[in-house]
């Protein structure tokens, strides 16, 4: 599973990705997560607000920073 | 109440005498406190709301398939003061935008309301100055992104958007994306606003402690009418002076409105006072260097340029109104 974490850098987005890398430990889930902080890359998803969570190139999450169990189910666990 | 409880708290519990400076600043810190961080998470909580269900996506829809003959301005800048800003916020939304053929007079519009008014700015103001000034500060707020909006669009700047936003722009549609409508019930999105709303304030606590402390410090031992000599009324400097100021400082706004309180209780006319916290909130260094990426500088000079005239102007009309 391929998992983005897309945002430009700010205290948000931050922890959105922290947030992911953590369900993604816990839960020892196959997955690479990384950040995406261009902002090029991050309009390909055609978001219009961030953090988004990105999981196989589908969009899960938008707009706000996720809970944990807001991330287990848009990784499918 | 809470003044009934930062009473018995400072008064009662701590004993300090009421007629103390160091008495009325403490009890001003506490009262101010309480109030503001209940404020901030309601309001958090009821913006949050309003925004599960009018999502961003959606005004940019309806933007793209009506004609709306100026009104355009009007719902952008309403859009911009119900969605929650931050600042790293603002590329993807200009881009959005900018993908949808929604004209840049349109998208200016939501990108000076939205830093203006919002949750932070409502609360703290809600919580210092009272409700007039509040409904002042917002109502302006909405009208000055509509103005602002409409004369940036007016001065046709399409051509000082960076190189790679003009190519969006020239392959933009007008073709509306299926716009996913979400269809999680109420009480099962509620956990997650309530949560957002408690990372927000979460996030500014400290400034909001720092800011009331440095406010109740001055509140107990600065003399009333202390910073009237310096900014009073009849000097016209006042304003410009305190927007220059304003532009570069950002993050602390949450920390800067309890200051702002004491120099207006202190004499410093409101409407520059109002006038110095849309510049803090509305814009700010920050801003400038990510809006880089969408936009060349003198682009960013001119949108400054222009939002900072219409606060110092509106600063003015507030000294003369209120």
């Amino acid at each position: 599973m391929e998992v983005k974490v897309l945002g430009p850098g700010c205290a948000k987005c931050k922890s959105a990705f922290q947030v992911v890398e953590k369900v993604v430990k816990e839960n020892n889930v196959d997955a690479t997560v990384t950040k995406v902080e261009d902002i090029v890359e991050m309009m390909m998803y055609n978001i219009m607000s961030t953090p988004a969570v990105v999981v196989d190139g589908v969009v899960k999450i938008k707009g706000h920073v996720p809970t944990a169990d807001e991330v287990k189910e848009a990784l499918g666990i | 109440m809470i003044q009934q409880f930062a009473d018995w708290l400072v008064y009662g519990l701590f004993g300090l005498d009421a007629a103390s400076p160091l008495g009325v600043a403490v009890n001003f810190f506490f009262y101010d406190t309480v109030k503001i961080l209940i404020l901030l998470f309601f309001i958090s909580v009821l913006m949050g709301i309003v925004n599960a269900y009018f999502p961003i996506e959606r005004l940019r829809n309806y933007l793209m398939t009506h004609k709306m003959y100026g009104l355009q301005y009007l719902l952008a800048s309403l859009f911009g003061a119900i969605t929650p800003f931050c600042s790293c916020s603002s590329i993807p939304l200009f881009i959005g935008f900018v993908k949808g053929g929604i004209p840049l007079g349109v998208t200016f519009a939501f990108l000076i309301t939205s830093p203006l008014v919002n949750e932070v700015a409502v609360a703290m103001f809600l919580g210092s100055f009272g409700l007039k000034v509040t409904v002042v500060y917002v109502v302006s707020g909405i009208l000055l992104g509509m103005v602002g909006g409409f004369v940036l669009g007016r001065m046709r700047l399409d051509g000082y958007l960076s190189d790679w936003v003009k190519q969006i722009q020239a392959n933009s549609s007008a073709q509306a994306d299926e716009w996913e409508k979400d269809h999680t019930t109420f009480w099962k999105r509620l956990p997650v606003i309530v949560h957002d709303a408690w990372g927000i304030v979460r996030g500014v606590l400290v400034y909001i402690l720092i800011g009331i402390g440095v406010g109740a410090f001055m509140h107990g031992f600065v003399p009333e009418g202390f910073f009237e000599q310096y900014m009073a009324k009849d000097n016209w400097l006042a304003v410009p002076l305190s927007v220059i100021l304003a532009v570069p400082m950002y993050a602390n706004a949450a920390g800067i409105v309890p200051v702002i309180e004491v120099f207006v209780a202190k004499g410093i006319p409101v409407g520059t006072a109002i006038a110095f916290m849309m510049g803090v909130v509305g814009l700010s260094l920050p801003e400038a260097t990510l809006l880089k990426k969408v936009m060349t500088w003198k682009l960013i000079g001119i949108f400054f340029g222009t939002v900072a005239a219409f606060i110092i102007l509106s600063g003015y009309l507030f000294n003369w109104l209120l």
